[in-house]
């Protein structure tokens, strides 16, 4: 994937002021490529437009999995690989079946959500973020607009940023 | 830029512009932080030298450990005959200890998992930690199943279905002992992973701050490239919530497990079916003492005091007197019932235990348990430190009784009266329960000086619901 190099950023303190710049920002025609904060902030989401995730999904298909590996795990081994007796009961009895059949269900739907969403959001161990801005971590709220991306001049859109009651707003370069 | 719920509700037509403040509901971040603040206060430890009370806990730590980890040698060397336990007491201190501290590690979990569930956000000053707790917790409960293996290097063909050489005589899926192992090491994991999802941004946050390539580098790596984007973090949040509501039913699900290691056996006082939700119970209220007797150091040592605040004290002293509560109602019910069945056996056990030979450990169990926590109904005590400090202890010490009382004097007293016995603990029973102390102190004491003790990016979310208000 070629990075794209230059962009201007939106430093906003607050983050009910990011929220309506977002509307803003977006209203007057400008693409926001992304937004970075030091926390959470609800309703970002939909401020920039973002479809609901389907990481659910992924924990429930998982979690499926999860089960029917544990089932077939106990019923084929104490069911036909090695049948015992034990306490009369019968080789293939449920009920006992059901606390591994559901930690397993548990285990498989954790580590497969959580998998995924390393994944999608490529975060691994080693990475090399590429910051807009090291305050993120911190305390500020960034708004990234890539040039590239956008027909307004740059110019342009450092006016509409600054008019949504931006802190600050920055050009960043990236060499790489 | 808060606006009082007043206004709200008084004009209906007006969407809020900044969060809603209730003026009901105590702070729960005091002394005006702000954002940058709560960045500063909690990296200073991270970042800092080690203090001299840290040095001076860690030594004692690593002794604990050291004189525990001679005993874990012998146990291993002469087998687990220096234990001792005899014919009749087969179980004693070693599943006792088992039990406490994985009831001890199921206060992170439910902090984290079930507290947010609800929605409780005084969670959030406090869940990084008991989470380590719990982790810490239950790596020690580990410990003892373990060495009661005796060679414990043959341990994984005898708890996980492997294929081995006995062609394939495969584990017992019907037995309790092995739904714990299930249970347990489903816990850990999931807790681990919950754990850390939470740490990355703020590793993040140390990452670049740091001023030296070590730490640039290790927090780099552990941060795992975090940059903060509304994408991950809304991925991030969704995948919270899951790990929640896939962590409250396995919460419950452990120790119901355990339960089952007694419940399913025909033992006078341990066949009861009231074991589950009396372990459950239990194993919330140990864990919230354990995390009370952590936080009230910690938040002194770290000066903590406008994170980990009164109002924070004084709502898990609340849950301490639901569940001990809880417990105490099902001591008194097991003596019901075991009267109500008309068995014998079963009306013996429980006399045995208040009157008998061990009734000594009945009655530490009974005023530890049942009577310290209801001291709690008086605010000026739920809002004391040294009295909650105290009293934290003293349920953590009933509760090692509760599991004591119910494994040795079901145990002593066997079907028939020639081999009844007593159980008395060498010192490699208590050696080998120093060092899992050891091991949990080191491990914590590393944590706090080398992890952020408070989960920043949470408690940074509700600075301007819950802090700034304060200014004014």
């Amino acid at each position: 994937m070629e990075k794209n190099k230059h962009y201007v950023l939106g430093v906003y303190d607050d983050e009910d002021v990011l929220l309506s710049a977002i509307e803003k920002v977006r209203d007057s025609g400008v693409k926001i490529q992304e937004v970075y904060s030091p926390f959470p902030v609800h309703g970002i989401d939909d401020a920039l437009g973002y479809k609901k995730t389907r990481l659910p999904i992924a924990a429930f298909l998982f979690g499926l999995l999860g089960t029917s590996l544990a089932l077939i795990m106990q019923v084929s081994m104490l069911g036909f690989d090695w049948p015992m007796i034990i306490g009369g009961k019968d080789f293939v009895a449920l009920p006992p079946f059901v606390p591994v059949t559901f930690e397993l269900t548990v285990l498989l739907a954790a580590l497969g959500m959580v998998g995924t969403f390393m994944i999608v959001s490529d975060l691994k161990p080693y990475k090399k973020p590429r910051l807009m801005d090291i305050r993120i971590t911190d305390d500020k709220h960034v708004m990234a607009i890539d040039l590239a991306g956008n027909t307004l001049a740059k110019e342009d859109i450092k006016k509409i940023v600054n008019a949504t009651g931006a802190n600050e707003v920055n050009d960043k370069d990236f060499e790489d | 830029m808060s606006i009082p719920i007043d206004d709200i509700l008084v004009n209906k037509d007006h969407a809020p512009s900044g969060p809603v403040v209730s003026s009901l509901r105590e702070p729960l971040v005091t002394g005006g932080k702000t954002v940058h603040d709560v960045t500063e206060d909690i990296c200073r430890q991270v970042e800092g030298k080690p203090t001299t009370t840290w040095m001076l806990g860690m030594a004692i730590s690593l002794a604990t450990l050291a004189v525990g980890a001679y005993c874990v040698f012998i146990l291993v060397w002469e087998g687990i005959g220096v234990w001792g336990l005899n014919k009749t007491v087969g179980w004693a201190w070693d599943i006792t200890n088992f039990v406490w501290w994985v009831g001890i590690g199921h206060a992170g979990t439910l902090i984290s998992a079930i507290l947010l569930l609800f929605r409780q956000k005084w969670r959030m000053s406090i869940n990084r930690a008991a989470e380590a707790m719990t982790i810490f917790a239950v790596i020690c409960a580990a410990c003892f199943p373990g060495l009661h293996m005796g060679r414990l290097w043959l341990g994984f063909y005898w708890a996980l279905p492997l294929p081995n050489t006995f062609g394939s005589l495969w584990v017992n899926f019907n037995s309790p002992l092995l739904w714990d192992v299930f249970a347990i090491s489903t816990y850990f994991t999931v807790s681990l992973v919950f754990w850390y999802i939470g740490l990355i941004p703020d590793f993040a946050s140390i990452r670049d701050r740091a001023k030296n390539n070590i730490s640039k580098a290790v927090y780099g790596a552990l941060s795992f490239g975090w940059d903060g984007a509304a994408k991950t973090w809304m991925r991030y949040e969704s995948v919270a919530l899951i790990l929640a509501g896939l962590a409250t039913p396995l919460v419950l699900s452990v120790h119901t497990i355990v339960s089952f290691d007694f419940a399913t056996s025909v033992i006078p006082g341990w066949h009861t079916t009231i074991f589950p939700p009396y372990f459950v119970a239990g194993a919330i209220f140990s864990g919230f003492a354990m995390v009370l007797t952590l936080m009230l150091i910690t938040r002194k040592t770290f000066k903590l005091e406008d994170y980990i605040t009164i109002n924070h004290i004084e709502m898990m002293n609340i849950i301490i007197i639901v569940t001990g509560s809880i417990v105490g109602i099902a001591y008194i019910t097991e003596f019901f019932i075991a009267w109500y069945s008309g068995v014998d056996a079963e009306q013996y056990a429980f006399l045995n235990r208040m009157t008998g030979p061990y009734w000594w450990a009945y009655w530490t169990m009974m005023t530890c348990n049942v009577i310290s926590p209801q001291l709690f109904w008086f605010k000026k005590i739920r809002t004391n430190i040294a009295a909650t400090f105290i009293l934290s202890i003293i349920v953590n010490i009933g509760m090692w009784f509760e599991r004591f009382v119910i494994i040795v004097t079901s145990l002593h007293r066997d079907y028939l009266p020639s081999s009844w016995a007593m159980f008395y603990p060498t010192i490699y029973d208590v050696g080998v329960y120093l060092f899992t102390f050891g091991l949990f102190f080191t491990a914590f004491l590393l944590f706090a000086k080398f992890f952020p003790v408070i989960n920043m990016a949470e408690v940074k979310s509700i600075i301007k619901s819950s802090s700034l208000k304060q200014k004014k």
